[in-house]
């Protein structure tokens, strides 16, 4: 494998941060992902976690039995503005000071 | 180089002189100043130790806004901020990191009348305090943002050095120096009881290991009740859930973060090409905001839709990307709890930020660290006393508090 070897491909995430983030003794998808935006993109990790999991178990960081996903963030795919206003059911009005 | 850090088995010593509950960027600032300072001026130098219940960027720093500005509604808070402000420039070389920060200015709208005052009254403030904000009619303030429906806006303010930062580089900045002069950080960690001694205190871990500090520093935010419960320290700070999103990453588009007084919705463009976005919603009925529980809501993501294209219609086509939740640590009167506990004095609170203490961290991790470590008063530090409230009643209230 090469330096350039991309496990995230929405944020730009390489392998070799990868490696950097666990020489720095992170070892948790959510850590990890906090520490290389792995996984925030337009895919929201549906593509890359599975490496990153499998990457963590292959190096006995962690156990199959143990792995989670990080939490999965709504919407399930990318949704308009436009069309989540047409939901609003409260008037958008506060008048605060 | 890389520095390890953020491990649940990096050993801890047995005794430490001072001990930070809480890995969020509050505790982490305080530890990387304080330790600056120990190989320094404070003799002797300092051991120090932070421990994390869970992993570092897991709270309220892992999940604000990442907005930073000077404009305040009074004084002391304006002169922090700038002070804050004025460190983020310096801080990416310092910590070694890329901190995103992005200097595209602040703009306040108001649509009401009492709005138009309160920025009226601000821009005088921060004139005499010397922020460069400024007032602008509504066809100026459409100059800085063209996307704008500013047909209700009835004045604005701007402030060119008010910015945004990506918070999570921040707070691992923070952490690799902390380390790397030689602080000993613990993640994965939860402190189970507080136990008084004659001098200090003894963490008891849930790892079954103790911990006996001189004194020790809650700075654990919204979380900071439970701990101090099981010392009888009494304080009025309480969670409140506030819920964020972010859109797909588009070109540069949007200068400033804009905030709308009225609704209380703001939106920026992260240096990630994000648009990060909240709202003031109002209470759910069933009390869960006053949780630590830490659900998205499809109701957020409805009200601020249909304000945000309202205001700016061109948005009617982004999409959403994602949604989350963050707790704001709130105090009565907006102001911080920063200081010796009433009946703990080496119980030291650095809690109550009320949402915004992503951005005044830089300028507190120093001061807080200078009185710690030195014994250096601060201005601020009389005002955020936890024994304020003993002495009954609240001065004044912050009104510059968004989301």
């Amino acid at each position: 494998m090469t330096a350039r070897t991309f496990v995230c491909r929405c944020e730009d995430v390489t392998l070799t941060e990868i490696e950097r983030a666990i020489a720095a003794g992170l070892s948790d998808v959510e850590e990890i992902k906090r520490y290389t935006g792995l996984g925030t993109g337009p895919c929201q990790g549906k593509e890359c976690l599975s490496a990153l999991g499998r990457l963590l178990v292959a190096r006995g960081l962690i156990s199959p039995a143990a792995l989670r996903p990080f939490t999965a963030r709504p919407p399930v795919e990318p949704v308009t503005f436009g069309a989540l206003a047409a939901g609003a059911t409260e008037v958008p009005e506060d008048p605060s000071p | 180089m890389t520095v390890a850090m953020g491990r649940a088995d990096t050993p801890l010593p047995a005794d430490v002189d001072v001990a930070v509950i809480g890995g969020g960027i509050m505790g982490l600032g305080l530890a990387y100043h304080l330790a600056l300072l120990s190989g320094g001026k404070a003799r002797p130098p300092l051991s120090i130790a932070v421990i994390e219940r869970s992993y570092l960027v897991s709270g309220a720093s892992g999940r604000n806004g990442g907005g930073v500005r000077m404009q305040w509604g009074d004084a002391g808070n304006v002169r922090l901020m700038m002070e804050s402000i004025e460190l983020c420039k310096d801080l990416a070389q310092q910590l070694g990191i890329n901190l995103w920060f992005r200097q595209g200015g602040y703009l306040f709208l108001a649509r009401s009348e009492a709005g138009e005052r309160r920025l009226e009254r601000n821009v005088q403030l921060h004139a005499e305090v010397g922020a460069p904000t400024r007032l602008l009619t509504a066809a100026e303030a459409r100059a800085i943002v063209p996307q704008l429906e500013v047909a209700e806006v009835r004045l604005a303010t701007f402030n060119p050095d008010d910015g945004v930062v990506f918070p999570w580089a921040f707070v691992w900045g923070y952490a690799a120096r902390a380390v790397e002069r030689g602080v000993t950080l613990r993640t994965h960690t939860s402190v189970v009881r507080v136990e008084p001694l004659a001098r200090g205190y003894a963490l008891h871990l849930h790892t079954g290991e103790v911990v006996r500090a001189r004194r020790v520093v809650n700075a654990t935010g919204a979380w900071s009740g439970a701990l101090n419960r099981q010392l009888g320290i009494d304080l009025p700070n309480r969670p409140h859930r506030h819920e964020i999103l972010s859109s797909e990453p588009l070109k540069p588009f949007l200068d400033p973060l804009v905030v709308d007084l009225t609704t209380g919705l703001y939106f920026s463009q992260s240096t990630r090409g994000e648009l990060v976005t909240g709202i003031s919603l109002p209470d759910a009925p069933d009390g869960s905001d006053e949780s630590l529980t830490l659900h998205s809501s499809l109701r957020f993501l409805t009200h601020l839709s249909a304000t945000l294209t309202r205001l700016m219609p061109i948005t009617a086509a982004m999409k959403v990307l994602r949604q989350w939740v963050g707790p704001y640590d709130v105090s009565p009167d907006g102001d911080a709890i920063v200081g010796p506990s009433p009946g703990h004095p080496d119980f030291v609170q650095v809690c109550g930020f009320t949402g915004h203490g992503f951005m005044m961290a830089p300028a507190v991790g120093r001061l807080l660290a200078r009185w710690l470590g030195l014994g250096e008063a601060h201005p601020m530090l009389a005002r955020w006393s936890p024994d304020r409230f003993a002495a009954g009643g609240v001065a004044r209230r912050e009104d510059m508090i968004i989301g």
